[in-house]
């Protein structure tokens, strides 16, 4: 009996917990659509996402270019490897991003997403011609070639090809509602594709190393190598994190321009 | 007559009176196919190596150029803000239109392209596998196109645009299509990929409709 009170207990402590991050969730996503509320909070973030990412850039890159041990194979050229990895994860979340901010925009009309979504499209689509470059210059050392027909080569060159075609669509549309919600829809159905797009490349042809980390594995990396390399990653989010913020800043005051409080921040 | 056949029926019938809307892509198709051998090399057997792919990719180009009209004329005379106003489901709507713009493209370049084959070389075991990735992979082209074209009704010189869009959403048809074709060719079974098309139209048949209702919402806001 007492088991059975107890155990009722807990599932009402929980369900109470539930509910309480449930409202708080739902507070967060209601201050979310508040451009006001998200310029004023982000102000103070700036700063320290700024010296987070040089820190971050610096001591990554002197622990990977300087102290991590060469490749026995590839010798030092694969310490490109600290610039490529983590720009071509962060282009591929990057999009999924995009997509996702942009349903919110079409099923919940939140302004603020479709300024994320607008902002992050050249933003990852700069990183994707990244991990493009720093994979050609990677593979000239590495397969002899600058380019070759490899699975994941192209199916970033597709990628790529996604992130021109969203940009493309939202340059043409003559109003600014239907640019954003035709981006959505392309970045929607880019996103069902993706996966379909990646699977049917690798099984048509792949040179291209297997993928150095995965979540579900133990890393077959030197910890000498890793480490640089997580922090790299961690970085290059932060960083991102650090432009889409500064991006959607100006987007919120070039559209809330003619309200008090932008026009306030102006005069000061 | 529910709005959607109507709107079929009325589509098919415009294509039947204006036989350009279909005999151009078609003829587009068998030029684009005439400049591999004239710009690459003629010898019957490189050729028929290539021939698979070939055709394919001069069916996807062909497919592209007639898709730039799917949505124009119901944008430009006011037929679309009929069916929104009708409250005609537009998921219905939409798959009526690809299926029209499958039979009067896709169908047409699955019935032509063994002539092609004949032309290029084309392996004799490959011509049913040619026959039937088409069958299956045009309509999947259709269907997202239809997308594409729901989404640059309303743009001005929209055509470019939408070859943009829609050509990366493209690449994996082309590659179990062409990859089947190729191993029909030298032997091989090739059931495989043209179950990996299925399963796309499959999955396109689901979803895209959903894009493309969405899309043409668009068009009326502007």
């Amino acid at each position: 009996m007492s088991d059975a009170l107890c155990f009722g207990g807990g599932v009402k402590t929980q369900l109470i917990a539930v509910v309480v991050m449930w409202q708080w969730l739902k507070q967060l996503y209601h201050r979310l659509g508040s451009p006001k509320w998200f310029y004023e909070i982000t102000t103070g973030w700036i700063p320290w996402l700024a010296v987070l990412s040089v820190v971050g850039t610096v001591v990554g890159l002197v622990m990977g270019l300087l102290y991590a041990p060469a490749d026995y194979l590839q010798g030092n050229s694969f310490r490109i490897i600290y610039i490529h990895v983590p720009a071509a994860l962060l282009a591929q979340s990057a999009f999924m991003m995009m997509a996702v901010a942009g349903a919110v925009y079409l099923i919940w009309r939140m302004k603020m997403a479709a300024w994320v979504a607008k902002v992050i499209a050249p933003v990852g689509a700069s990183f994707c011609l990244i991990a493009l470059l720093t994979g050609a210059i990677w593979g000239k050392p590495t397969w002899g070639t600058w380019w070759v027909w490899d699975a994941r080569l192209t199916s970033m060159l597709l990628l790529l090809f996604l992130y021109f075609g969203v940009m493309a669509l939202q340059q043409a549309m003559e109003s600014e509602d239907s640019a954003y919600r035709a981006g959505a829809i392309l970045s929607l159905v880019g996103l069902v594709n993706i996966p379909i797009i990646k699977y049917s490349v690798e099984w048509w042809n792949t040179l291209h190393q297997p993928a150095t980390l995965k979540l579900t594995e133990k890393p077959s990396m030197h910890p000498d190598m890793l480490i640089p390399l997580l922090i790299m990653i961690v970085t290059t989010y932060v960083f991102f994190a650090l432009l889409i913020i500064l991006r959607t800043r100006n987007e919120i005051l070039w559209h809330e321009r003619k309200r008090s409080w932008v026009k306030q921040i102006l005069e000061s | 007559m529910s709005l959607v056949t109507a709107t079929i029926r009325r589509d098919l019938l415009l294509a039947a009176r204006n036989p350009g809307e279909w005999l151009n892509p078609l003829m587009f198709f068998l030029m684009v196919a005439a400049l591999f051998p004239l710009a690459v090399d003629p010898d019957p057997t490189f050729l028929s190596k290539i021939a698979g792919g070939v055709i394919w990719v001069a069916a996807l180009l062909a497919t592209l150029l007639s898709l730039d009209a799917l949505y124009k004329a119901d944008v430009d005379d006011g037929s679309l803000e009929q069916w929104l106003a009708s409250g005609e489901s537009l998921y219905a709507m939409s798959l009526g239109k690809a299926l029209v713009h499958w039979c009067i493209s896709g169908l047409p370049l699955t019935l032509m392209a063994p002539v092609l084959g004949l032309m290029l070389a084309l392996p004799e075991d490959a011509y049913w596998a040619l026959i039937l990735s088409l069958a299956v992979g045009t309509p999947v082209l259709s269907l997202l196109g239809a997308v594409g074209a729901a989404l640059t009704a309303g743009v001005r010189s929209g055509g470019l645009l939408l070859s943009l869009l829609i050509l990366p959403l493209y690449i994996p048809v082309l590659i179990f299509a062409a990859s089947a074709v190729y191993h029909a060719g030298i032997g091989m079974a090739w059931n495989g990929q043209i179950g990996f098309l299925g399963a796309m139209l499959a999955l396109a048949l689901c979803l895209t409709p959903f894009a493309s209702a969405a899309a043409l919402k668009l068009n009326l806001s502007r």
